[in-house]
This record gives structure tokens, sequence and C-alpha cells, in this order.
């Protein structure tokens, strides 16, 4: 990576230290680098979720941009509620940013979203994707991957991981993107492109949870690399309806190199291949949506 | 300017001439003609707002709390099964200390669907923080939208207000309304000025996490300004009367001097009790009604000194809502408020559930039954089982099974 590369991130932090997420969390690196692409003039809303207790105890908070608590469904209403309000005082230069987990916005937030990005609102949405309920204790949702294992899926989950990308585009979002934590450069290009779009966008972040996901908390960044590199989370936007992966030339991994990482997975030699085999077919559909199968 | 209106269109009427700037709502019987209203006159540009086709009551809540919290005054409005599904949003926006205003058409919860009037809706929200008054004509209800953004909005107050109409008798019947002046109305209500929001050149994070040691001086602060409230109710409400040429107050007496017996009841019953008054009255009873326009804050001491100010001996108290397995919620209330301090006989009447009509032949037959019955205790008021009603209930819990 060249120095100009890495110069692309501001040096600017509006997570300041002090915050009580556990050591190694994907969520709190996540909002660290999206707030350096946001910059200050942004209103967060948070709904229940590891962030809602992440800033700190009241009177303290360890966000530097002002942020409204909401109740867990609630994220895409209370977005809809500041960005009519902020267009009848005639404010424009404002970003208005909901972010939420995955069970937030997969499961009991969908609804509110959905309404959210149907009515074409302006503003930013983030998942940051811990794939399971972290904060109440590792409980399944639609977003964790089958396989897993959570305190509400003890032998594991058989089910398949929703795919929110997929939904927002089923909504003729303006602008839906994935993105990681081990890509911040990418990360950041990302939002800044979100920006300078009017109308809904939506940003997924993988987010590895040490303690959820079971592996140590130094690894954050690498399995976070590896996710993308198996290609079981790619890179990709797709603005205007049009395609787009991102790190395409990344050298491709056995997906069981970014599985075999986590204690979560319970899976046999059979398993592993059959999520490879999944992992392929998803990648081919994503060439294919792309125009370049 | 003299308007020929259904209540629905004075709550849309009162959210327009309240300027408020955001409207956030999801339709609901009989709650639908407020937000159609709401949407043309915005459409047309008669009114300036940003309308929010929330996609349910829930986020219709949430929209109005985040409204306000970035600045704007909001407004929304609901009914029944939509009041219930935004619940925990009330407690969010008591708790956050958001002056949002609501008119709810008052209509019973199924099931089985029932769309017709009940106040058990608004009355199972009693705990969730929010101001609640109750309304007997259109008019009232135009008025008390103007009214509650200034009691919900004063620095004493900051909490919300729900502003209760019954489902039909109010929602859908036109009405001869004196609508206010927009320019009388403005120098009445400020602009919308709450002392905290979101604000990216003053950053404040608003609700995380609170430890027990701060939890409950938070809530005291809610129960403060509630009992508040209620001087704050009065003020606004004088004020108002004197302004618009009204006479509201919390507690409304009606032919009560002298009375022995007094009905008390909320909403359009109000009116109908008003009739069997006059009728029994003309034939020398001494009979009042006590209509209740706030319900919380409670006016308790208001009605303990009124019945004492009045030498009233026997009260029933009409409820348009039930609390299974307990006193029904009015009634249960004005005993509360009078225990040790009056030895008055009260009764509670649960009557008119789901629509079903309160004819003034029924607001006599309680004022008959308050003559002979025995104090203390919750009637069943004309329930079509042969032989039964709240009596024989309660007669049956005492006795214990056979």
């Amino acid at each position: 990576m060249g120095l100009t590369e890495r110069l692309t991130i501001p040096e600017e932090e509006f997570v300041y230290s002090g915050h009580t997420a556990c050591g190694g969390c994907g969520g709190a690196l996540a909002m660290r680098i999206a707030l350096k692409a946001l910059g200050p003039r942004t209103i967060l809303v948070l709904p229940a979720c590891c962030w809602a207790v992440i800033p700190g105890v009241l009177p303290a908070t360890c966000l530097s941009v002002p942020v409204l608590s909401i109740g867990f469904a609630a994220t895409g209403a209370a977005v809809s509620g500041i960005e009519a309000s902020l267009k009848a005082q005639g404010i424009d230069d404002v970003t208005v940013v909901g972010w939420a987990g995955d069970g937030g916005t997969a499961d009991i937030g969908i609804q509110s979203l959905s309404g959210a990005v149907e009515r074409g609102h302006d503003f930013i949405y983030f998942c940051y994707d811990n794939e399971a309920y972290m904060n109440t204790g590792i409980q399944r949702s639609g977003a964790t991957p089958s396989g897993a294992v959570t305190t509400t899926t003890p032998a594991r989950k058989r089910e398949e991981k929703k795919d929110m990308v997929e939904i927002m585009v089923a909504h003729h979002i303006p602008y839906a993107a994935t993105a990681s934590l081990a890509y911040p450069e990418d990360m950041i290009k990302k939002i800044t492109r979100a920006r300078s779009i009017k109308g809904p966008k939506y940003i997924h972040v993988l987010s590895p949870c040490p303690p959820g996901w079971r592996y140590p908390s130094e690894k954050t960044v690498e399995i976070a690399r590896k996710a993308v590199m198996s290609r079981i989370f790619p890179l990709y936007s797709v603005e205007g309806g049009k395609y787009e992966i991102q790190r395409r030339n990344i050298k491709k991994i056995p997906v069981g190199d970014y599985l075999k990482m986590q204690g979560r997975f319970k899976l046999s030699e059979e398993d592993r291949a059959e999520i490879q085999k999944k992992v392929d077919e998803n990648w081919e559909s994503l060439l294919a949506k792309e125009g370049t199968a | 300017m003299r308007m020929i209106l259904t209540g629905n269109y004075c709550a849309a009427h009162g959210a327009k001439l309240s300027r408020a700037k955001v409207v956030a709502a999801y339709p609901i019987t009989p709650q639908t003609t407020i937000v159609e209203k709401i949407a043309s006159m915005v459409a047309t540009g008669e009114y300036d707002a940003q309308y929010v086709p929330v996609e349910s009551e829930h986020s219709a809540m949430a929209a109005c709390i985040a409204a306000e919290m970035a600045g704007s005054r909001a407004f929304t409005a609901t009914s029944s099964h939509g009041l219930a599904y935004m619940h925990e949003m009330l407690h969010w926006a008591s708790g956050q200390r958001v002056p949002v205003v609501m008119p709810v058409v008052n209509r019973a919860i199924g099931p089985p669907w029932n769309i017709w009037v009940e106040h058990t809706d608004a009355l199972s929200q009693r705990d969730t923080g929010w101001m609640q008054i109750f309304c007997e004509s259109n008019q009232e209800l135009l008025d008390t939208v103007i009214m509650a953004y200034k009691i919900a909005e004063d620095r004493r107050v900051l909490l919300p207000a729900m502003i209760n109409v019954d489902a039909f008798y109010l929602s859908h019947t036109l009405e001869n309304v004196d609508v206010p002046d927009q320019d009388k109305v403005d120098s009445f209500l400020p602009p919308y000025s709450i002392p905290f929001k979101l604000d990216v050149d003053d950053p404040l994070g608003f609700g995380h996490l609170i430890m027990p040691d701060g939890w409950m001086e938070l809530r005291w602060e809610i129960e403060r300004s509630m009992v508040r409230a209620r001087k704050v109710i009065e003020e606004v409400q004088t004020e108002f009367n004197e302004v618009f040429g009204r006479s509201y107050s919390s507690i409304e007496p009606y032919r009560c001097e002298g009375a022995e017996r007094v009905v008390v009841g909320m909403g359009t019953m109000t009116s109908t009790a008003k009739d069997a008054i006059d009728a029994l009255r003309r034939k020398g009873e001494r009979v009042g009604l006590i209509k209740m326009r706030t319900f919380r804050p409670f006016p308790g001491d208001e009605i303990v000194q009124l019945l004492d100010r009045e030498g009233i001996e026997r009260v029933g108290v009409m409820d348009r809502s039930t609390s299974f397995g307990s006193d029904s919620p009015l009634y249960g209330e004005i005993k509360s408020a009078l225990y040790g301090r009056s030895d008055v006989m009260i009764n509670g009447y649960v009557i008119g559930l789901g629509g079903r009509e309160i004819k003034v032949d029924d607001v006599a037959s309680i004022l008959k039954d308050l003559e002979v019955g025995e104090r203390g205790r919750v009637k069943w008021w004309g329930l079509k089982i042969e032989g039964e009603s709240g009596d024989e209930m309660k007669s049956e819990a005492k006795h214990g099974p056979d």
C-alpha cells in the first residue's frame, strides 16, 4: 500500500478514548472509520445494539457528534423524522446517519428501515454486522450465518444469512455497498460517495466480534480481511442498480481459512465444502450482476 | 372564522394553526381523515409542513420524537390498535422529554374487531408519562390542540400531550366551529423551542446508558413536571379563555350547585349527561355532572374540593373503559383521591363500551341507582346478560367458588 493511499484516511478522531466496547470490537473500529468519513456535521441515531452502551454511561459519551438513542425497531423512523425536521428548517448541510446492528437491521428494525428507504429520505444507514445479538449475549439473528453456534442455536444455526444488501437493492435504493474495516480506504471512499448522493444510502459493514465469534481480540482485522479474501463477504457497491466489485484481484483464499479462525463454527469437512460451494456460487452470481461473469 | 367541521378536520386545522412543521402519521379508522386532510393541505401548499407517511404507528411516534429533537414542532394522530402499537415510543417521548402533541380518536381494541368508541385505548396508556385530556366537542378538540402545544412546551412541563376524542361521535360528526385566526394563534403560541436539541454545533448525546444511581432522579423530574403541569394547564386554559372567548378548565362542574347526586364522565357522554340532568332538574331533583377534561395529571384535589364545597353526597363515575379484575379507571382514580378526605358515597359504572350508545335514560338510571345503591361498587350498566351486572360478579368473588 502506497503512502498516498494511506493519507486518504482523515486524521481527525470523532470517537474519543474511554468507550466501553470489548477489546478488539469490530463495531467500535467501524464507527471510528465511518465518522472520519462522515465528519462533524453528522447526526447519529443509535437503536438498541452494542453501540447503545459503547458511548459510555451518562453524562459521558465518547462520541463527538450529536446522538439520538431510540428504541430497537425505530432507527429508520428516527432518521426519517430528523431528516424531515432539518428540511423543515432549511438545513441541508448535515448528514443524517442511522447506525444499527444486524438484529436491529435484519430483524426488528427491517420494517422502519424499509419504510424510510421506500419514502426516499436523505440519510445513510449503516449496519455493523456482528452476525448475532451480541449486546445481549450472542443470540442468533436473521444475519447469523449457517453453521454458527449461538446461545439460541446451541447445536448450530441451520438457516442461511439474510442478504440485506439485496433487500436494499430491491427497494431501488440509490446506493448500497458492503464495506470492511480491514479496507478502511475503500470504506471511506464509499461513505464519501454515499454522502454525495441524495436519498437513502445503505452500507453494510462486517464487524467481527471476539467474544461472539470466539477468537483472540487482536485478530479482528485479520478476520475481516479474510472474509473479503475468501469472498464470503465480497466488497461491492450498487449505485443506481449498477453493481461494481471492489478489490476483485486480491488473492483468493479458501473459506475454511476464514472459518477455522473462529470458535463459533461447528463444521465437518462436508459442511465446509458446502459453504465453499455457496461462496463460489454467490461470487459467480455477483459477477453476473456486475455483467462480468 | 366559522366553519362546519368534523372532529378530525378540527384536529388537522389545530395542527396547521399550531404550525407543527413535521407530521408523521399512519392511517387507522377512525383517525384516517385527520391524516388525509393534513396530506391534502400540505399538497396544496395551504399548510407548510413536512408530511411523512410512515409505515407504522411505532414509526410515527419515533419520527415525531426525532423531529422534535432536531428542532421542529411535530404532530401525529392515531387510535386504538395504533396507539397500542406505539406504546414503547410513548414511553420514549416522555422519557426523552419531547412535547409531542397527539390526538387519539378513542376506539375499542380487538379482538374481535370493533371500530367504535371506547376509552380503554387511551387509559391503558395511563402510565406512559403523557398528559391526557378528553374532549366533549369538536370546538374543544381544535382549541385543545393549540393549548396542548403551549402546555407541553412550557419549560416547567416538557412532556407530551394526548388529546382524546370519541370515535365517530366527534371524529366524523360535523359541528359549527369557530376556527381561530392564525395571527391570534401565533401571538398565543410562541414558535417551537425546547432547551435541548440535536445540534452539530453543540453536539450532545441523548438517551445513552444510565446506571441505577441516576435513574430514579430522572423519573422524579418527570413526576415533578407532571405535578407542575396541573398549574400550567390551568394557566394556559385561563389565557386561552381570555384571548379566544372560551371557558375551559380541568374539571367542569355542570349544575353542581346544591346537588346531592352527581355523575362524573369524560368525552361526549358528558353532553348526554347534561341533557339528563336538565330534565331531572326540571323535575326538582338535585343532580349534577362533573366533566373531567384532564385525566393526567389527575386533578384529584380539585374533585375533592368541589365535592366538599357543593356538599355532594353521592357520586356515580361513568367509565367508557374497564380494567379487568379491578376498579374501572376513572372510578379508581377518583376513589383514590377521596381516600381519607371525604366519605361521600361513590360507585363506578362501566358503560358504553365498544360504541354502545349512552342514552339520556342511562344517565338518569345511574342517578336513580345512586339514590338507593350501596357504596363502593362497580356495575356494568346495560349489560345484555340476564341478571348480571358487576354486582353479581363481585358477590361471587366474595363468597368464593362453590
